[in-house]
């Protein structure tokens, strides 16, 4: 697993936890929706955030794919190499 | 898709319709207009002898007009019926107001869109009054999502 992206990632999940979620129990096996429960807005505006922050576009029909944020990792991982 | 087919295919109706007519529409914006009939039933009590119409009124008519408008323009080749198998919610609003809108009053909503991604629909709102004054402005986002109702 990319360390670099998973800090980065980190990252731009904290601001939107819930208040009771403690930024500290993210892990690459939580779930973004089911753990740390993260609203499915939300989960646009961190998309939204991880393409600024890597310069790589998410299409649409790969939005299920960020599940946990080890395949929010290997799916950013993927998007950087083919770049 | 023209303005009045845009309305048509609003999911409001009476008391809660909040758009006349839209006047100006693209991919990247939109325009409506509004006049809040002193007729309204919430002008009975607010406020009691000194009616003025509601915030969460205007940000009502802020929403049908800059965000389900313009989403609707937005969606208009896909076939799709917000009466019955779409969703529309409210997801955040960050709004600043700044004059009163009293009865009779007509007022202009433009909507200059951020983004519409994986159903959510951004954009920057404001409501002018007759004058030209922005009565309430703010930052606006909303889900709209065409089929089953289920998300």
């Amino acid at each position: 697993m990319n360390q670099e992206i998973y800090s980065k990632l980190k990252d731009i999940i904290k601001p939107y936890l819930p208040e009771d979620v403690n930024p500290e129990s993210i892990e690459p096996q939580s779930h973004l929706v089911n753990d740390l429960n993260i609203n499915s807005t939300h989960l646009v505006d961190i998309v939204l955030d991880v393409e600024d922050a890597f310069d790589i576009t998410i299409e649409d029909d790969e939005l299920n794919k960020m599940d946990t944020v080890a395949a929010s990792i290997a799916l950013i991982d993927e998007k950087l190499a083919t770049r | 898709m023209t303005h009045e087919e845009i309305v048509q295919k609003l999911p409001y109706g009476p008391p809660f319709l909040f758009v006349d007519r839209i006047t100006e529409v693209s991919q990247k914006h939109i325009k409506g207009e509004y006049m809040f009939k002193d007729t309204c039933d919430f002008y009975k009590g607010h406020f009691v002898n000194f009616p003025v119409t509601p915030g969460v009124i205007l940000i009502e008519c802020m929403m049908q007009i800059g965000l389900v408008s313009l989403g609707i323009y937005l969606l208009r080749d896909k076939n799709f019926d917000l009466k019955s198998t779409a969703t529309v919610a409210v997801v955040e609003h960050q709004a600043r107001f700044l004059k009163p809108v009293f009865p009779n009053e007509n007022v202009t909503v433009v909507s200059d869109l951020e983004y519409f991604r994986f159903h959510k629909l951004k954009s920057q709102v404001k409501m002018l009054n007759a004058a030209g004054e922005v009565v309430c402005q703010g930052v606006f986002s909303g889900i709209l999502k065409p089929g089953d109702a289920k998300s």
